[in-house]
Parts: C-alpha cells; structure tokens; sequence
C-alpha cells in the first residue's frame, strides 16, 4: 500500500514546524507497518498531549488522543479489554517521563504488550519551549533563560530498571534504523520502549543556537554511534543507538488470562 | 544488480512546509528550494534513486518513484546518504 493510504490525508499539511523531527517519525512508523503488512484495523495509536500527541490524529487507524502523561494508562486499558490488537503509544518527553513518569515506569514493569516511542525533542514545544525532564544540565529553555540546571533522564537506563523487555534508541538521522527498530518494537511480544531523538528546531535547537533542522539532525550523525562501536571507548560522550534489551518474561494479558481461568476452575 | 532508474519526483507542495532537510541530505544535490521556499528537483537526471528525500521528509511531501530497469549502467557506487 502506498504510504498515502495510511494516514488521514483531510488533516494535511500537519501543524508540525518546518523541520520537525516528529513528522520523520510518523514517516518511519507507516513504513514499518507497511513493511509489516498490519492491517489497520488491528493497530491502536493512544497519545497523550503535545505536539507529539498529535501523531495519532494524522495516522488511519484507531486512535485515542487522551489525558498528559496518561496515554500508557489508557493504552492499558484497551490492550486488556481486546489483547489482539497492536498498541502503539507515541509519547513526548514531558509527556512520558515528568507527567506521565509513573504511567510510564509501571507499565514496563507489567511488561504489558505495547510498543512506548518517546519521541525525545528535549523540550516542551507546544506550551512554548520550556524545559522538559530530558533537557538535560547546561541547556537553555524559556524558563531556564540562565541555564538548565537539571539533570536529565537516561530514558534507556530508565526504561531498563524500570524492567521493560524491549528497549532500543535511534535518532530521526538514522531512518533506516528507526523504520526497522519501531518493527522489532511492535512485533516484540512485552512493553517495549523506543526513544527517537529528535528535533525541534523552534525552540530546543534555536535557544541553544544549534541550528536549523538539517544541523541538529548532523549532530545526531555525528553524536551517536551503533551499540559496541569502538568510537564510544576513544569518546564516552556519544550516544550509543540500537537494541539495548530484548528478552522474554510472561507478558501481563496472558498472565491475567491464566488468572482468569485459574478462578473459574475453583 | 539492476540499477533503479527514476521515473518521477513527486512533491507535494502543499504539504512542503520548506525545511531543506531534502536538499540538505541529498547525496547527489539534485533538489533545491524553489523561490516559494518549496522543493523542487533541479538535476533530475543526477538522482541515484537512494529515497533519502523521501525517508527523512517531515512533511510526507517527497514521493520518488523508481523502477528497476535491467540495462547495463553499472551499480552506482554511492550507497546514498544511508546510515552512519
């Protein structure tokens, strides 16, 4: 099918910014469900709030647009209620990790089946650019105008102890990786956890004077590196990119089956 | 292997919203930006089929259209832009 036919064409051009490296995401996921052959009766998009909320409207399959931080709460619900279906759940930084940080954390540790992508732009976009749980120390935001002194989340680190069974980063540069990397995330049988870096080139990448689009994106090229790449040893400060856990634990919807069954036997 | 040859370019201009990420990560800089600031291929002939325009387009404006054609050309060395 062509790419066309998955998303809503009626809502195009998109409200995203000239550049937005949300846009690029939404172009790897229809690939990947493309690729996969899904049908797209059987996919559910649930997203929370900010621009990376809007993802779900513009796509042709179900979709939920729900509460801030909530969309994994939500995406619980409906896998319960109808397990056969995929659930896809694109969430912003702020959205994840700050709002929705418990959502986020307790999900994972369910391991119930859906694919998480936090689409990490590092800033909250569509309230005005303030600084988000990811910005990171040093950087600059609306409401940090002398400098972020925050720490950040390694959402990987995170995401890990925090028991999900699939977690992976890439970044808007490497499409290939993230077309196949959102692929292994939604045929992973457990939660699994995507961060996509990616731009915003209005507020992240202007106050930080990093750039137009096309720059920030170089700086994912040229600041990140495969899992296991020697680079990283000569420079611990690049980001690694792939699979950084894929394992197997009994996932929450057949658990709760058994259970189901279980006390109907006695 | 066959050489993909190019057979359309298709830009939405509509959707376009003027980045220049197309222009900026295309291998053989067969794209440019129109005076509506909206992308356009200049150098046709000089496209190498890669997709790289289409894949990294935000707006899902960029649609290359190739087919596989079995003639002689030799394989385009350029892997095109692919990942790092």
């Amino acid at each position: 099918m062509a790419l066309k036919d998955y998303i809503r064409q009626r809502f195009f051009p998109h409200i995203w910014c000239p550049g937005c490296g949300h846009g690029i995401i939404l172009n790897g996921l229809l690939r990947a469900v493309d690729t996969m052959g899904l049908d797209k009766k059987n996919i559910v998009m649930v997203s929370g709030i900010g621009c990376s909320a809007r993802i779900s409207g513009y796509v042709d399959f179900h979709s939920l647009h729900t509460l801030h931080g909530r969309a994994l709460a939500f995406a619980t619900g409906v896998k319960l209620s109808k397990p056969e279906l995929n659930v896809i759940v694109p969430m912003g930084d702020g959205d994840a990790l700050a709002i929705g940080g418990n959502h986020f954390i307790h999900a994972a540790r369910r391991n119930i089946e859906m694919t998480a992508i936090v689409m990490n732009n590092r800033v909250y976009g569509m309230t005005g650019g303030q600084f988000s749980p990811l910005s990171g120390y040093g950087t600059m935001a609306t409401t940090v105008p002398y400098g972020n002194i925050d720490h950040d989340f390694d959402v990987v680190d995170l995401a890990t102890s925090a028991g999900a069974t699939f977690v992976a980063r890439t970044s808007t540069y490497h499409v290939h990786e993230l077309a196949e990397l959102i692929t292994k995330a939604i045929n992973h049988k457990g939660f699994s956890v995507l961060e996509v870096l990616t731009q915003c080139p209005t507020y992240f990448g202007r106050r930080n004077r990093i750039g137009d689009a096309s720059e920030m994106m170089e700086v994912y090229k040229k600041n990140t590196v495969r899992i296991g790449s020697k680079k990283k040893q000569e420079n611990p400060d690049l980001l690694e990119r792939g699979i950084f856990v894929q394992k197997e634990l009994p996932e929450y919807c057949r658990e709760y089956d058994n259970i189901i069954s279980k006390a109907r036997q006695k | 292997m066959a050489k993909p040859a190019l057979k359309e370019h298709r830009i939405e201009r509509q959707w376009c919203k003027g980045c220049g990420i197309c222009v900026h990560f295309c291998p053989k800089k067969v794209l440019e930006m129109d005076e509506e600031d909206k992308a356009f291929a200049a150098r046709l002939e000089d496209c190498i089929c890669c997709r790289m325009c289409e894949l990294r387009c935000p707006d899902l404006a960029v649609e290359v259209i190739c087919e596989t054609s079995g003639n002689n050309e030799t394989p385009d060395k350029d892997q095109g832009g692919g990942n790092a």
